[in-house]
């Protein structure tokens, strides 16, 4: 068992979620409560990781963030290195393959809060950042943690993103799903199956946790 | 951290109403299209409201909540103007449009938008975020105690009664000290005992404060229990104006008089107008009952509009005599319905006339279809109406 490459997917997961849930928010309000005529745009935008093939997305992030972008030359010049094929990479890649899978539960969730809610919170003296913390976000609870799970999940799996941007590095980039692959090429079935049956049982785990917290009937368990 | 940072801000500047607010006029001169029930309204408005409820009356569709929304600052008028004593909340053509957090108004909703995640006590706190925590705790706890909901305080809005909602909004909406507040059918779909107290509370601390209440209802109950003005509103204008009992009790407007609870209205022309004694002789159109009703300035063979409350008419299975009511009209019976305590009877007389009557008097009259009744209408029962 390939444990070097869990504990990387694991990291990358956690701080992919975790950047999505600042990066997300902000988006998932605006997307919500902005009247700006062309936000459509924008929301295909969002949701265009859903339907591309990983491998696209993975070669656009990969041409961003080489030397010859100016987003890759401007880290280069900060670090002494490009982005391509590190960690850092990695993880920029995957929170724009897994935007869509936070911001749209979030967006989601704040469209559902009632709007006479934030009226009334306005009436009430609120300002709008008041009335998001202490309205729309605990009303919004489930969503969150939908979009949370769900990009940690999402980010878990992937393959064609991560091996585009970050190829197949141990210890720096060679995630989960790589090293399954790895396993299959060099012909090593048992290996990878093992690999892949705790994969399949943390995903799997995950979603249980994400369908679970949307159900209403734990509201009347006993030890709630 | 940028709530810290807006919290530092509203420390350092707490937005306070300054007292002269309290007592204060309001005055709405305001328009605004919108969509009605009935396709789009234009909302045209020019109104007063001093300090003690006002009562907004008015079909659905009329622009009611419409009109509280741009006084809140929740929908924006197309043109117009709305102070509360000098203070401009909205001057559109100086540029003026404070927003709902700057404007200080108390608004209690129709479906009343309690914060279903806070306690009671939270949501009534919700308002108070400049004093310290000790002044906020001292002012949720004397608005509860007025309310009568401080063993409500840690109850979420999903384990209270309706009624206790109903509170837990009132006071949510006053404790900020509003120089003006809005209620939007706060009492809508409860019981006439807890609406009762409701309102004598709501009296109770209007008597105190004395700010301006805009109040809308459809209940008669609460017109009259209630309001001290009224303003009618239809199809987006004020048709009317004045004490309750001036508008209710003499309509000019056939919509008023829907409202008010006639449920007879007929259309009548003057025969004889016998001015000596303040009456005139009317004929209802299509039959040949002739009631004796106030006098109006109406010409003779003019036509109007006569509205008789269902309530307000006797209903007798022998003919009565010795009476001093001044109409007594023969015709039979065509229907005996109950509505819920109340029993409306139908009555042929040339033209259908509805009576109320109560389960008592249904039973010991034995009133049956096509049974012979004798209407009694007193004089002042009849209430003119312009066509």
């Amino acid at each position: 068992m390939d444990w070097q490459a869990f504990w990387l997917t694991i990291r990358l997961a956690v701080l992919v979620a975790a950047s999505l849930m600042v990066i997300g928010l902000p988006i998932a309000y605006w997307i919500t409560y902005s009247r700006w005529r062309w936000k459509f745009l924008a929301e295909a935008i969002v949701a265009l990781p859903i339907v591309l093939p990983p491998t696209v997305l993975g070669f656009y992030v990969l041409v961003a963030l080489g030397p010859r972008s100016p987003l890759g030359r401007w880290w280069e010049g900060l670090t002494g290195h490009t982005l391509a094929f590190t960690f850092e990479g990695l993880m920029i890649g995957s929170i724009i393959y897994s935007l869509p899978f936070a911001v749209q539960p979030f967006a989601a969730s704040f469209a559902a809060v009632d709007a006479r809610l934030l009226s009334a919170s306005a009436i009430l003296g609120a300002s709008k950042w008041r009335t998001f913390f202490h309205v729309i976000l605990p009303l919004s609870l489930s969503g969150l943690v939908t979009g949370v799970a769900l990009s940690f999940a999402h980010t878990m799996g992937e393959f064609g993103v991560v091996l585009m941007v970050g190829g197949n590095i141990p210890g720096v980039t060679r995630t989960v799903s790589i090293a399954i692959y790895d396993h299959v090429q060099a012909l090593e079935y048992g290996a990878a199956n093992a690999t892949a049956l705790v994969l399949l049982a943390m995903s799997f785990v995950v979603l249980s946790m994400v369908y679970a917290l949307n159900r209403k009937v734990w509201a009347v368990w006993p030890w709630k | 951290m940028a709530v810290e940072v807006e919290q530092q801000l509203r420390m350092k500047d707490p937005p306070k109403a300054p007292s002269s607010f309290v007592g204060d006029i309001l005055s709405v001169k305001i328009r605004k299209r919108f969509a009605g029930s009935g396709g789009n309204f234009q909302l045209d408005a020019t109104f007063e409201v001093p300090a003690g409820i006002t009562i907004l009356f008015g079909a659905s569709g009329a622009g009611k909540t419409t009109l509280l929304d741009c006084i809140a600052g929740l929908a924006t008028p197309d043109l117009g103007c709305i102070e509360i004593g000098k203070q401009k909340l909205l001057d559109l053509e100086h540029g003026t449009n404070l927003v709902p957090q700057q404007r200080r108004i108390g608004y209690v909703f129709q479906d009343l938008a309690l914060f279903p995640h806070l306690s009671v006590e939270k949501n009534i706190e919700y308002g108070l975020q400049s004093p310290g925590r000790s002044e906020r705790h001292r002012r949720s706890d004397l608005l509860m105690a007025s309310f009568r909901i401080s063993n409500l305080r840690a109850r979420k809005p999903a384990e209270i009664s309706g009624g206790e909602r109903q509170r837990v909004a009132l006071a949510r909406a006053l404790v900020t000290d509003p120089c003006l507040l809005l209620l939007d059918e706060p009492m809508a779909g409860l019981d006439a005992s807890t609406k009762s107290k409701i309102i004598e509370d709501l009296r109770t601390w209007n008597h105190d404060h004395r700010i301006p209440i805009l109040y809308i209802t459809h209940s008669r109950e609460e017109v009259f229990a209630l309001g001290e003005r009224m303003l009618v509103l239809e199809n987006g204008r004020i048709i009317a104006r004045g004490t309750p009992h001036e508008v209710m009790s003499a309509p000019r407007q056939e919509t008023v008089a829907l409202l008010s609870g006639f449920e007879n209205i007929f259309d009548a022309t003057v025969v004889a107008a016998h001015e000596d004694r303040g009456t005139m002789t009317c004929r209802i159109t299509g039959s040949d009952v002739e009631l004796e009703t106030p006098m109006v300035r109406a010409d003779v063979a003019s036509t109007l509009r006569v509205g008789i409350r269902a309530g307000d008419i006797l209903l007798a299975t022998v003919q009565p005599s010795g009476l001093s009511a001044r109409n007594i009209i023969r015709g039979t019976m065509i229907s005996v319905q109950q509505r819920d305590v109340v029993v409306v009877a139908t009555v042929d007389c040339g033209v259908e006339v509805a009576v109320h009557l109560t389960l008592a008097a249904r039973d010991s009259l034995h009133l049956r279809p096509g049974g012979q009744v004798w209407l009694v209408v007193k004089t002042y029962s009849c209430h003119l109406m312009l066509r």
